[in-house]
């Protein structure tokens, strides 16, 4: 995979191209000190895999993932864990490094670039009730493999041997289980508050009590379930 | 107060003192300029871009193994952002362990 690194910080660029420089399959073929330059590079060059620092002054990584039309694969390197939440909803994003990267964490982050690369396993799955590519979970009903943007489910709900998915737009009923669906969402996103209900933790609006308002919707939430909630917030 | 160390450096490195001396030599370089922005938009009120460069000496504090300094550098970058300068001496004493660690290297 042919790469570049755009970082502000010198040291953090040579940290990073060290790590590149220990994977076989990386050749790193230039460094950028801002968003701007590699813009300009991008727009005559193409390439596989971009290492984007967030915090830059003037430009930061998302006005830079922003501008580009195509984006190939990002890989986020930042001091802040903060931004994780607003980097799964860009879909050329496949993974967000806190510095100071570890070599380990860092070859994770490289096996999931290249698993993105591979063609879909849905058309050769197709028995199965759901799966997941990138940011979109693929359910069956009626037959029919249907696409849901991960994201913008905010709600699922078990109702005996089938469970509602609610979205942005639509509510799907699905014949599946709460537990079947929770292992192919993304763990960061998505939480289980009641035996009953899986929620998207970015979609809640207040927490009252025992209860969560999520849209129009109130769930209940568990005592057991609360603590790993509460975990989950951004507390001030 | 912590005592800075080369333990990141020594582990990413794998026994390559190449890539330990760039990395030594590229911190020296830039961690001076970064402190001098730093304390060039404190004196100035400029929290906002204090912060920035909060955030960028951050990175060198963790790199040099500072674990308990990290904590108090993001808690001094939210502090900026949040328009007072509070942590201010803990934060210029840490600049100034790295200060003289630098110099022993």
């Amino acid at each position: 995979m042919n790469c570049i690194i755009i970082d502000d910080e010198a040291t953090a660029r040579a940290i990073i191209s060290q790590l590149c420089a220990n994977e076989k399959h990386l050749h790193v073929i230039q460094e950028f000190p801002n968003a701007i330059q590699a813009i300009k590079y991008l727009n005559q060059n193409e390439v596989d895999l971009i290492f984007l620092d967030i915090h830059m002054p003037d430009f930061t990584g998302f006005d830079f993932i922003e501008t580009l039309k195509n984006p190939p694969k990002i890989i986020l390197t930042t001091s802040d864990s903060n931004f994780a939440i607003q980097a799964f909803e860009y879909e050329c994003i496949v993974d967000y490094l806190v510095k100071p990267v570890l070599q380990d964490r860092f070859n994770k982050a490289i096996e999931k670039a290249k698993s993105s690369f591979e063609p879909s396993k849905v058309v050769s799955n197709l028995n199965r009730e759901e799966t997941t590519l990138g940011n979109d979970l693929y359910v069956n009903i009626d037959r029919r493999l249907i696409k849901i943007d991960i994201p913008s489910i905010y709600l699922i709900e078990a109702k005996g041997d089938y469970i509602l998915i609610k979205t942005e737009d639509k509510n799907y009923t699905v014949h599946s289980t709460l537990k079947k669906i929770e292992d192919k969402l993304p763990e960061h996103l998505f939480l289980k508050v009641h035996r009953s209900f899986v929620i998207n933790t970015k979609k809640i609006i207040d927490i009252e009590d025992n209860s969560v308002l999520i849209k129009k919707d109130v769930i209940p939430v568990s005592r057991s379930n609360r603590p790993e909630l509460m975990k989950r917030l951004n507390l001030l | 107060m912590e005592t800075p160390n080369l333990s990141y450096i020594t582990s990413m490195s794998g026994g390559n003192l190449e890539f330990e001396n760039k990395i030594i030599t590229i911190i020296k370089e830039e961690f001076p300029t970064e402190k001098e922005e730093f304390f060039n938009n404190l004196n100035k009120y400029n929290f906002k871009l204090a912060a920035g460069n909060v955030h960028k000496l951050k990175h060198k504090i963790s790199i040099l193994g500072l674990e308990k300094s990290y904590g108090i550098a993001v808690a001094f970058e939210n502090n900026l952002l949040e328009g007072n300068s509070d942590l201010s001496k803990e934060f210029e004493s840490i600049l100034n362990t790295i200060t003289n660690y630098l110099k022993q290297l």
